[in-house]
């Protein structure tokens, strides 16, 4: 068996690897951060910057809550053959005090998640076309 | 302090699934909205349309179409997209242009014809679209939103799932007096919470529904409604506020906050500023209120509108809908209409829908779930992308 390539489903992101990161933007003007990347003007009102650098965010954060879905969300969503509940948590990032929504990694418990708990960021599979497999980002609880 | 304008007339056409052209629902809201006013077509001067976007042409130029159809009078037009907020800038349109003294009297309506099951994004690959992307990266759909609030309500305040399926069981009740409701079925505790979970801890039963329906509202400056020797229910306030930035409460269809790693957080969350502005201009506050209109998109967030609208401190509104404060009856009933619970949703025409009940409530006209001796009312609403909604009416 020829095993899939493999891409992240939104280009640029997030990094991939061992510790992956979020990739966001810094306005060079007013320091503040932007996820997604905000890159043509700022979005403080009280900053005019227009020049970004782009940084890699925490990839440690707090729960900030969390649901478990049950049914099939509706397109562009794409689910597989087999619809398998899921669950999506708000992380609150520490040095960017700013919260970033995303599935909990696969195999994690609805029920062993908590608000507060810490969580870190990785690479999982969103889904699978016929050749590639499709990356997104994921929480997953930092074993204590 | 803003000048009041008058509501001169009312008028809806029942919530359901009737699988009929919106505009048909539009024309006879207008038509009872006149009748109600005692006024005709031909006395309007401007239509104010909510604009829908889910049946094509027709519905983005709402104001319009329903001036078509009700048959060209020469009346100008304008039409208002905000989400579920677009019914209040339909109602600030139209208090806009008589509080300018370009016109006395306007017609705002609204109406709605939805599809079945959780509301999509539109077609198409629309990769810088955040209502896009919420879909396709993480399958976050609006009850993820709705979820996400009320764990949070259970994990810092100690909510219950029976706390939020009672939000529903009372709203239910109060649905069943309401002939424009969709929904007139009571329902007891143990069958909301035997419903399927959607969106963990929420259940089908304290989702809200899409639905088709319409509502119209015929305003008028206070001269003209004196010059027709009428006493009229007056909107003392719109508040249709965006958020301050950073805006740092997760919010559809978003799926980060602003950062407030350089700017601190504004002292009110996004929510809190809506009521508070309305209350501002209208020279009143909570403690005024007879009833109030919020939109519960699901019975938990009814709980967090107790707060953002001030009826309690956070982390109080359980006390309050525990001690029956909310329900018929009580200090200050929430959604008497039955509220989104009792009608699901018809977009353009919710934000008009909880001034017709505002309306019937202070003029004593609100039959079997009417709030004894209503003086005034307040309605809470947030249109997705930053659309603030709250509108005060008084005797």
């Amino acid at each position: 068996m020829t095993q899939k390539a493999v891409a992240p489903s939104i280009e640029g992101w997030f990094t991939t690897g061992d510790t992956p990161h979020l990739i966001g933007t810094q306005c060079k003007t007013c320091r503040t951060y932007f996820f997604p990347k905000q890159d043509l003007f700022c979005r403080n009102p009280s900053c005019r910057g227009t020049e970004f650098d782009e940084v890699e965010l925490s990839r440690t954060g707090k729960i900030w809550s969390y649901t478990e879905h049950y049914y099939q969300p509706p397109e562009p969503y794409i689910s597989g053959d087999d619809f398998e509940p899921y669950t999506i948590a708000a992380v609150e990032l520490d040095k960017e005090k700013m919260v970033i929504l995303g599935q909990v990694a696969n195999g994690v418990a609805h029920a062993d998640l908590t608000t507060g708990q810490e969580v870190e960021l990785v690479v999982e599979t969103l889904y699978e076309e016929d050749e590639t497999e499709k990356t997104v980002w994921k929480w997953k609880p930092i074993a204590s | 302090m803003a000048k009041e304008v008058a509501i001169l007339g009312v008028g809806m056409h029942p919530w359901g699934k009737w699988g009929k052209n919106f505009v048909e629902y539009g024309i006879k809201a207008c038509n009872d909205a006149l009748d109600d006013a005692g006024l005709e077509w031909n006395d309007i001067e401007v239509v104010a349309g909510a604009e829908t976007v889910r049946n094509g042409y027709a519905g983005y130029v709402a104001g319009a179409t329903f001036a078509e159809a009700l048959g060209w009078s020469g009346a100008r037009v304008s039409t208002s997209y905000a989400a579920c907020a677009s019914g209040s800038q339909a109602i600030n349109n139209a208090r806009a242009m008589i509080l300018a003294d370009m016109a006395d009297v306007v017609l705002v309506v609204g109406a709605d014809t939805t599809p079945k099951g959780f509301l999509a994004p539109n077609a198409g690959e629309r990769w810088n679209d955040p209502d896009w992307l919420r879909f396709r990266l993480m399958g976050c759909t609006n009850p993820t939103y709705f979820a996400l609030y009320a764990r949070r309500r259970m994990d810092l305040y100690g909510a219950t799932e029976e706390d939020f399926a009672a939000v529903k069981v009372k709203n239910a009740r109060h649905g069943m007096a309401n002939p424009n409701a969709r929904y007139h079925k009571e329902f007891t505790m143990e069958q909301v919470l035997a419903s399927p979970m959607v969106a963990d801890p929420l259940r089908l039963f304290e989702i809200c529904a899409t639905s088709d329906g319409a509502a119209a509202v015929v305003i008028s400056s206070m001269e003209f409604a004196r010059k027709h020797n009428v006493d009229p229910v007056k909107i003392r306030a719109v508040s249709t506020v965006t958020p301050r930035y950073p805006q740092t409460t997760i919010d559809m269809p978003y799926f980060s906050t602003d950062s407030a790693a350089t700017v601190d957080a504004p002292a009110l969350t996004f929510k809190d500023s809506i009521a508070q502005a309305a209350y501002e201009e209208a020279g009143l506050g909570p403690e005024d209120m007879s009833l109030a209109e919020v939109y519960d998109l699901s019975s938990a967030l009814e709980l967090d509108w107790y707060e953002n609208i001030g009826l309690c401190p956070k982390g109080d509104a359980e006390k309050l809908l525990r001690d029956g404060t909310t329900q018929l009856g009580g200090r200050i009933p929430v959604n008497p209409s039955g509220g989104l619970a009792c009608f699901g949703e018809a977009v353009p025409a919710q934000a008009l829908a909880q001034v017709c009940e505002l309306t019937w409530q202070l003029r004593g006209q609100a039959g079997d779930r009417q709030v004894e001796g209503a003086k005034a009312g307040i309605t809470a609403n947030v249109g997705l992308f930053g659309h603030g909604s709250s509108v005060i009416c008084s005797v």
